[in-house]
């Protein structure tokens, strides 16, 4: 079979954060080709480029066997390609038609729109395909899987020969999931050439054909759909990375500080994300929290933290009930958290490294006086402190976290959050899209909290993470909690098996 | 000797360290000059083709504005308002708000203000004039509030809200002085505030009054406030980055509520100086239009307190200089309101200033 798309020595950095780093990528003919990686491994900067929306630094892409350059979405459309993205790019208050033929309608007389046509077009391109829709409909009214359809036939408008869709099912209900592989099938079939970009193992093995797996920007290796299985492809997805090694001991644990019982808490969608979740966190204890992404775990972080709402259950730090507290209050009862997205959670980019490092406790002193009065003074030196004990490396106290590398902004987060002297941290992906050496420092200084007795739960897509720190290890999938080990007494196989659902207690 | 030579150094080195800072804030600056250098640029281009002389003109408006102890007067009444309610939307927007009810806001602070002016007789002005202004403030205040609950219990977009309570204030106050609380006469107007809380004038015999000086202090507040406090800290925050804000345990709807509170006391104490200082009772729709020069005094002003102050004054020189350019040179009033629009023009044009300034040299 021919290739399609050839992708060659792709190289793409963003300030401190290698996105891409020597991939290359074969889409052949007619194939379904699944894209699998944790979030930040660097599948949508792949598919961006290819798509024309970021310049590769280096590397070459070949179309149909022809070297391109493709230096903008208009470009890749002219060679076939065509892209859906996450969030849809359709205009709610037109038509199905309407939005399909934006920007090429065909015209009466060379001037008048001609709706008539425009209509009949698409339905044409509907039944060719089987992907219903109702070219009248107004697309605001319409579910989320239909618009996605919308989405797929406007590509196809345009002449698509190679269909990216990126992340697709993530805004489908399970039933909608179902029509939109029916629908991949049926390009198939008609010779179209599919790239999956997915982070769910379960979907990649229903629908693809062979699977290229990303890690931290990097190829893991492409594989037959045939010839592997969820488990090894979890374990590539996740595992095997070369850190060294930290000397585990683990310290005894002691009394309990976090304890949570029978949460339940929905997801954005309105779904149940969290069911009746139970664990408890000790001094001297790093849990981690082992799962494939979007099993819960975006929602348990935001539920202990006070910004998502609980539906039921109790939290319990040092032995009194928190869930009542407000985020601010449960802050000043010793919890502390790092989030997942530091730049949209954790920072704010237009504030100085001084401001940022003292979000959360800037309303008491040593920073404020009654409240109100912020201590200058007080907060530089502050500032100049945890610079110079965390090796933050930026020009000064005032510079603008924006301005920093990524690396250093997880510094800045870091500085602050181990700083106040937490009875219990949360640490979300710590060290995703960091280098080496930024990755062993972020890991050094949780380990070093851990040994000054603080409780820490930990959640990280990454299970090399999880079994190099971790003293005990949670499984969570689907919202619950399926399985809970001791660090030295199991192994990534079984936490493999045991993320992808496929073995219950 | 080493005594006085180091003396020397320190006063050197604390002149250098004030002129390091002047030239980063004239370096902040250097776009809203640009701007308004090239609005009268332009202006000049307007009022040659429409066969003025640009020279007698623009010379007309400086002398007009600033020639007497009259224009001088009447450039900083003229530029008071506008200071309160661009510092009320300046404040507003630091909190990622758009407060465009300045104007309502204004007006029912000055309502307010009114109120209790011509509601007692025979305090002494230490008690009456404190309490007139606080109540303009509360008036102000009470009109930011409403949209603040609406948008964070409800949802409501302060943009719609803070303009449809504009009109309400309008027409609420209009009534107001022309039915029950009407002066005698066919002026829809209240009667004089009692002496006891009319804000003083501070250049006899010009109309400028003491609310000119409470303009510069509320100005030196908001930027205390943005910088030295918790209540800024959490303002800004939420208008950078109101997850970051929440995940930091600020409470982001106590914030947006506190920010359009203070925002709409700012407007209703501009109301209020109007009231209190300039009029000395309220006239039916005494502005005209001072909450959305607020807004565009904000912008040009670089959404600092500082350049609001100096933008509104930019405001008021045109405005008095214009009526003395339209009497001395017959140029019409309206290019007034053709530079104001160009110097707004400009300064939301920023890539464009950025171009001539590369283009000019000038190092960026």
């Amino acid at each position: 079979m021919a290739s399609a798309v050839e992708m060659k020595g792709i190289t793409k950095t963003f300030p401190g954060v290698v996105a891409n780093d020597k991939i290359d990528f074969i889409l052949k003919k007619g194939e379904v080709h699944g894209l699998l990686g944790e979030n930040g491994a660097g599948k949508t900067v792949l598919m961006s480029i290819l798509y024309g929306l970021y310049q590769a630094d280096k590397g070459q892409i070949f179309v149909n066997g022809n070297k391109v350059e493709i230096d903008c979405p208009s470009t890749a459309i002219k060679l076939g390609i065509g892209m859906v993205h996450q969030n849809f790019m359709l205009v709610p208050s037109l038509t199905v038609a309407e939005n399909i033929v934006l920007g090429q309608e065909p015209k009466k007389h060379h001037f008048w729109f001609d709706v008539n046509k425009a209509v009949s077009g698409v339905q044409a391109l509907s039944d060719r395909y089987g992907l219903e829709v109702d070219p009248k409909a107004v697309v605001y009214s319409l579910p989320v899987g239909v618009q996605q359809r919308v989405e797929v036939l406007k590509a196809l408008f345009r002449g698509a020969e190679i269909l990216i869709l990126d992340e697709p099912t993530s805004v489908l209900i399970p039933q909608e999931v179902e029509g939109l592989f029916s629908a991949i099938r049926a390009l198939r079939q008609q010779g179209k050439s599919v790239i999956f970009i997915s982070h769910k193992l379960k979907e990649v093995c229903a629908i693809c054909d062979r699977i290229t797996v990303l890690k931290r920007g990097k190829v893991v290796g492409t594989v037959d759909r045939n010839e592997t299985n969820q488990d090894e492809l979890a374990q590539m997805m996740v595992g095997r990375e070369v850190f060294s090694a930290f000397e585990k001991e683990h310290p005894a644990p002691g009394k309990i500080v976090l304890q949570v019982e029978g949460l339940r808490a929905f997801n954005d969608r309105k779904l149940l994300a969290l069911k009746d979740v139970a664990f408890g966190v000790h001094e001297f204890e790093i849990l981690g929290i082992a799962g494939v992404e979007g099993n819960g775990q975006t929602e348990l972080v935001e539920v202990l933290a006070g910004i998502r709402k609980l539906e039921a259950g109790k939290i319990c730090l040092n032995g009194k009930p928190i869930a009542h507290l407000s985020a601010h209050e449960r802050i000043e009862k010793g919890l502390s958290n790092v989030p997942e997205d530091r730049q949209k959670k954790g920072l704010i980019l237009d504030f100085s490294v001084s401001e940022n490092l003292i979000l959360g406790r800037h309303d008491k002193p040593p920073f404020a006086k009654r409240w109100f009065r912020l201590k200058l003074e007080k907060i530089s030196d502050f500032a100049e402190k945890l610079i110079r004990e965390y090796s933050i490396k930026t020009p000064n106290r005032d510079t603008l976290v924006r301005n920093l590398s990524g690396g250093t902004q997880q510094r800045v987060v870091v500085a602050r959050e181990f700083s106040g002297e937490p009875a219990f941290i949360i640490v979300s992906q710590p060290t995703r899209g960091l280098d080496v050496g930024a990755t062993e420092y972020v890991r050094k200084k949780l380990l070093e909290m851990r040994d000054k007795g603080c409780a820490v739960l930990l959640i990280s897509a990454d299970l090399d993470e999880i079994l190099a720190l971790s003293d005990r290890i949670a499984v969570i999938y689907e919202g619950r909690i399926v399985a809970v080990r001791e660090c030295s007494k199991t192994n990534e196989l079984e936490l493999g098996l045991l993320m992808t659902g496929g073995k219950n207690e | 000797m080493n005594e006085e030579v180091r003396m020397s150094q320190k006063v050197g080195q604390m002149f250098g360290k004030i002129g390091s800072k002047l030239m980063t804030l004239l370096q902040g600056a250097m776009p809203q000059l640009v701007a308004v250098f090239g609005a009268f640029l332009v202006g000049a281009i307007v009022l040659l083709a429409t066969g003025h002389s640009p020279i007698e003109a623009y010379g007309a408006m400086l002398t007009g504005a600033f020639g007497d102890v009259f224009g001088i007067g009447q450039t900083f009444t003229q530029a008071t308002p506008i200071i309160f309610t661009a510092l009320a939307f300046l404040f507003a927007f630091k909190c990622g708000l758009f407060n465009i009810g300045a104007e309502g806001q204004l007006l029912f602070g000055g309502f307010t203000a009114a109120l209790v002016g011509i509601s007692f007789n025979g305090l002494p002005v230490f008690i009456h004039l404190p309490l007139a202004l606080l109540a303009g403030a509360a008036g102000g205040a009470l009109w930011g509030f409403i949209p603040a609950v609406l948008k964070a219990k409800l949802g409501a977009h302060e943009v719609i809200t803070t303009m449809m309570f504009s009109y309400v204030a309008l027409y609420l106050t209009s009534y107001m002085v022309n039915y029950p609380l009407k002066a005698p006469g066919w002026v829809p107007q209240t009667v004089f505030v009692a002496p006891s809380a009319e804000l003083p004038s501070i250049l006899p015999p010009t109309q400028l009054s003491a609310s000119f000086i409470l303009a510069l202090i509320i100005a030196g507040i908001t930027a205390y406030l943005l910088k030295r406090t918790t209540i800024g800290y959490e303002v800004r925050a939420i208008g950078l980055n109101p997850a970051a804000a929440e995940s930091g345990g600020i409470n982001i709807k106590r914030g947006v509520i506190l920010a359009l509170v203070i925002s709409g006391a700012m407007a209703g104490l501009g109301g209020a100086g109007e009231v209190l200082g300039v009029h000395r009772r309220f006239i039916d729709g005494f502005s005209p239009g001072y909450g959305w020069d607020g807004l565009a005094v904000a912008l040009i002003g670089g959404l600092n307190p500082l350049g609001a102050v100096l933008a509104a004054i930019l405001f008021g020189t045109l405005r008095s200089g214009g009526m003395a350019m339209n009497r001395v040179t017959g140029v019409p009033l309206d290019i007034i309101f053709v530079l104001q629009a160009l110097v707004v023009l400009f300064v939301a044009a920023p890539r464009l200033i950025r171009y001539l300034l590369k283009k000019g040299g000038f190092k960026w």
